[in-house]
């Protein structure tokens, strides 16, 4: 009997016991009718070759293992930036159930959001009595300052207008009239969760700008972070050298405070976000930046609309991309960037400095949303590192163009090839194909770990079974400062199993590196 | 082991009304029907009577926008049913979030090659576009019938389940299926689980137990000995290896588990079922119906069993095996045997920790009663407990369970479980993802009843104490007492009304 009340054996070591082991192969044996290991060996093998290859990467039809999700995730995500803001997800109730189990798996915080429980008859008659009723009592019982609304792909088949039912709900009192509710479409199966938060940040803007007189406050500007699973290291890192340069700046759509309340007994189902007042008054900022140009599109048009200058990043990360980024700032505020941060990045660069032996000529498969991928190849060349594989499954034309274009700028990018709109099963090809050294993604990579040995480093939105990385920052200096690390412990214990063998390859095992 | 006692119902009758009067009128009339406190049944006690009754409606539409916590018919199907059968591909038919957010989340443990002859943990979605949604998928889905077979030929199957726009763009999947599977020569099962059919998950499993019916039995000739002491053991997905902590059991008193449905299965697991003697169901809710399907039809006797904590696996090893007569009884009684000792070590190293805390559970259509003597059996005290998707039967089978006094919430709402859980303040709670964080602010010890909070097994001996461990590590670590920061002179917590 393998368990005992002194050493309680959970899943992992209790099956490897005798007796389970013995249980589980007769079990295959006797009832599963597996194929014959030979065949499964084979297939296997046959998966790592570049036949195998070819005929993965020319799928048409089927996906699998996407490096994406859908729209109203991106909306719900981006109303959790501001303030007392619930989430109401028109359509189907099981969306967002995935919605909130999906960003609590990823920041382990609690993830509010409604739904309008529309079933078969609401397909049928349209889901107005659904919106109607269901605002009157997310208004009453949850006490929100505004109440987001976005779709789910059941609501945007039937066609439900958003604007005329929050019109009819208002004029049936379930919300006072003057009570916000914006609004955004978000069809999942149009684009991916990125586009569902351009989406919602949009509609957030149009409700609170539309028909208001724009009074250019110069030198003001706004940030808007997009969909960053990093957001609460990210926005507080990005606030501090902000604060630094003494700039007038509002974050729209600020998560850092929602996802990452404190421990003191009191749940906050509300917490931070940027203020109602403040939505408003950033029409009349001199410019509005983007720091993720593929979450932000529309949304930038608009403001340009509205007559701000605007200017877009891709995850400013690493020292080029965070140079540009402050650079701009001053340039925008009139504001000098100040001798403290210069002596920062000098730091990060003093840290690449001291570690490019370890890092130079390393070969990457980086894969994730379009802005992310951009600045992780960006970093990894300023490091002496190749970017071999750069994926993004919602990435398309545009974004491969940029990416050509930012890998022909570095001598090592001359190798890199760029894979707009392909899933993780296609990486699993490339990786047995055309190995790299580590592998930059999500949680989902570590099945690709598993298959390929390609060590993976977590970087990007979900992580799910990392603890509390989201909680440090990525971009600024900073940031880079902490990515360098994570990449180099990976390297370095990598390096330390494999020479750790006692007697036969522990000549390497050296106690400096 | 029985323990002994009462809940306050006097008290949680007035939480009941305080949370009721929150609501708007409207919606507080429905609410009303799903809320009560236990009463005293007949006789009380006695094994197999009613020891309370519980006297909710359920399975019926959720509210709009007070955050009920369940999910749709097609975490049902996929998630739940079809998702653990592992030699199978099964199909995220519709857009790519569904089938994103249910990715490798349930925790079905199997063993296999994944993505050569096993693929449970991956996710295959036909990533519908705007113009799949004009034009109609069919196209398409015959196309990724056969890139699968392309490119995963070692598939034994596959399954289509349907996400929301499937049903109202009107494809046909069932004709898409059953071309392809006579030109591979392979099962293709489509499944009509669009998440708004029905009100819950409870649809899904209902449709995926009738697709298993009309798409898998009598398709094949089934070559199989079948043997005097074959069972299926029905509704147990293997979360964490609770199938297999179960299976070692069942197979130490001498039957033979011909089939697992569906944790670690595989199709031939499937088809083979209605050879079995016995159907012995776990998850009552989500697989009663093929049992009763397979009853009428084939003759197959079912019984339903428990086999979380002692106490419930005591009685189940007996019962079943009185079922199969005097040799399987005579095994079962030194089974029994061979693992009390570890018991009773379990419980004498953990109810001294745990004896008297009180819990409030809140999981999907069986566990909010099935485990609940498990943690009687640690000492502990359940003080309510309520389902996402149960049906009147569940209710019923509830009374069994729970104790005069306690707090039954049927599909509770975010506002209602917050209130409750304020309200009581239990020493443990056992719910969800989306219920672990908001808790656990409230300095409140929690464990997911899905997921094992990422343990398990907790079916069996061997999951027991497990069960019995991360109860006791939830509830007895350090960090609970760490709130409060020692400068700042505030109230301490306590219940938002005098109980008990």
């Amino acid at each position: 009997m393998p368990q005992s009340a002194e050493k309680i054996l959970d899943h992992a070591p209790l099956f490897r016991e005798p007796e389970y082991r013995q249980m589980l192969a007769e079990k295959k044996l006797n009832f599963e009718c597996p194929h014959p290991d030979q065949i499964v060996t084979d297939q296997r093998e046959f998966t790592k070759t570049w036949e195998y290859r070819e005929k993965n990467l020319a799928r048409e039809a089927l996906v699998v293992n996407p490096a994406k999700a859908c729209q109203p995730l991106g909306a719900v995500f981006a109303a959790a930036g501001f303030e007392r803001t619930m989430s109401f997800v028109h359509g189907s109730q099981g969306c967002v159930a995935y919605y909130r189990s999906h960003l609590s798996r990823h920041f382990k915080e609690p993830a509010s959001a409604v739904s309008s429980s529309m079933t078969e008859d609401a397909a049928v008659f349209g889901g107005l009595k659904n919106m109607v009723d269901g605002l009157a009592n997310t208004y009453q019982l949850y006490d929100p300052k505004m109440i987001a609304v976005s779709t789910t792909c059941m609501a945007e088949v039937i066609g439900d207008d958003l604007h005329s039912f929050i019109e009819n709900a208002k004029d049936e009192n379930s919300v006072p009239r003057d009570f916000d509710v914006p609004f955004a479409h978000t069809p999942a199966f149009v684009g991916s969760h990125v586009d569902g938060y351009d989406g919602m940040v949009k509609g957030i803007l149009e409700h609170f700008w539309k028909g208001q007189e724009r009074r250019e406050a110069a030198g003001t500007i706004n940030i808007i972070p997009g969909f960053d699973g990093f957001c609460v290291g990210n926005n507080r890192e990005l606030k501090r050298l902000l604060d630094l340069m003494s700039v007038s700046y509002t974050f729209i759509q600020d998560a850092s405070d929602q996802f990452d309340t404190p421990s003191d007994g009191e749940y906050r189902m509300y917490d931070g976000g940027t203020k109602i007042e403040d939505v408003k008054k950033a029409l009349n900022a001199e410019a509005t930046l983007s720091l993720q140009y593929y979450n932000t599109r529309k949304t930038l048009e608009y403001c340009e609309q509205s007559g701000q200058e605007t200017a877009s990043f891709h995850y400013p990360l690493g020292v080029q991309a965070t140079d540009e980024f402050l650079m701009k700032v001053s340039a925008l505020s009139g504001k000098e960037i100040p001798e403290t941060i210069r002596l920062e990045r000098g730091r990060l660069v003093d840290a690449m400095a001291d570690s490019q032996s370890w890092l130079h000529g390393k070969k990457y498969a980086i894969y994730g949303d379009p802005d992310f991928v951009y600045a992780m190849a960006r970093f990894v060349m300023e490091t002496g590192g190749e970017p071999t594989h750069c994926l993004a499954t919602n990435g398309a034309s545009a974004w491969e163009a940029e990416m050509k274009e930012l890998l022909a700028s570095s001598p090592f990018g001359k190798d890199a090839q760029v894979w707009a709109g392909k899933d993780l099963w296609a990486m699993r090809s490339l990786l047995f194909t055309e190995p790299v050294d580590l592998l930059i993604g999500n949680s989902y990579g570590k099945y690709l770990e598993r298959d390929t040995g390609t060590p993976l480093i977590r970087l990007m939105f979900p992580i799910f079974d990392r603890h509390h990385h989201h909680r440090f920052a990525l971009m600024g200096y900073q940031g880079g400062l902490r990515v360098l690390t994570t990449i180099l412990d990976k390297i370095f214990d990598k390096l330390d199993r494999e020479t750790s063998e006692t007697g036969v390859t522990d000549y390497s095992y050296d106690l400096t590196r | 082991m029985s323990l002994d006692y009462e809940n306050d119902g006097a008290f949680h009758a007035k939480l009941i009304e305080e949370v009721l009067s929150q609501y708007p009128d409207k919606a507080a009339k429905r609410r009303k029907k799903h809320l009560s406190v236990a009463k005293s049944g007949d006789e009380a006690g006695e094994e197999g009577e009613v020891v309370s009754e519980c006297d909710v409606k359920s399975n019926i539409k959720s509210i709009p926008g007070v955050m009920t916590i369940r999910g749709c018919a097609y975490a049902g199907s996929k998630g739940v049913v079809w998702g653990p059968i592992k030699d199978m591909v099964h199909i995220s038919h519709g857009p790519v979030g569904c089938g994103q957010y249910s990715w490798s989340q349930r925790r079905n443990y199997y063993v296999g090659t994944t993505g050569i002859d096993t693929f449970g943990t991956m996710q295959f979605t036909s990533d519908f576009q705007e113009k799949d949604i004009v034009f109609g998928g069919d196209k398409k889905l015959e196309q990724i019938i056969d890139e699968i077979e392309g490119l995963f030929p070692l598939n034994n199957g596959m399954s289509v389940q349907s996400e929301c726009p499937i049903g109202l763009i009107g494809d046909d999947t069932e004709a898409v299926s059953r071309n392809k599977a006579k030109e591979h020569g392979k099962t293709i099962v489509p499944v009509r689980c669009e998440g708004f059919r029905g009100v819950s998950q409870s649809l899904g499993h209902h449709i995926a137990n009738d697709a298993i019916r009309d798409w898998v039995f009598e398709k094949k000739n089934v070559e199989f000995e079948a043997g005097p002491y074959d069972v299926n053991v029905i509704g147990d997905y293997n979360i964490g290896g609770d199938a297999w902590a179960s299976r070692i059991l069942l197979e130490e008193i001498g039957l033979r588990v011909v089939g697992n449905w569906s944790g670690d299965a595989t199709l031939a697991e499937i088809e083979r079922a209605p050879k079995a003697k016995l159907n012995l169901i776990h998850c009552y809710r989500s697989m009663n119906y093929i049992c009763r399907h397979m009853e009428e039809k084939y003759g197959v006797a079912w019984m339903e069993y428990n086999f979380f904590g002692p106490s419930q696996i005591e009685a189940s090893l007996r019962k079943i095996a009185k079922h199969f007569g005097p040799e399987i009884e005579e095994k079962t009684e030194k089974v029994i045997g061979k693992y009390r000792p570890l018991i009773d070590a379990v419980i004498a190293k953990y109810r001294p920790r745990l004896e008297g805390n009180t819990v409030m559970l809140y999981v999907g259509g069986l566990r909010p009663r099935h485990v609940i003597t498990a943690y009687e059996d640690l000492g502990m005290v359940i003080v309510g407990t309520g389902y996402e998707f149960a049906h009147n039967d569940d209710y019923q089978r509830t009374g069994h369970y729970v104790r005069n006094g306690t707090l039954i919430y049927d599909d509770v709402t975010g506002y209602e479980l917050e209130k409750f859980i304020e309200g009581v303040r239990p020493n443990l709670v056992g719910s969800g993802i989306k219920e672990k964080y908001p808790v656990q602010k409230m300095g409140i010890p929690f464990r997911q009843m899905h997921s094992w909070d990422y343990s398990g097994p907790y079916h069996g001996y061997d999951g027991f104490a497990i069960f019995a461990r991360d109860v006791d590590l939830a509830i007895n670590n350090p960090v609970w007492g760490l709130y409060d920061a020692p400068w700042k002179k505030s109230p301490r917590r306590g219940r938002a009304m005098a109980a008990e």
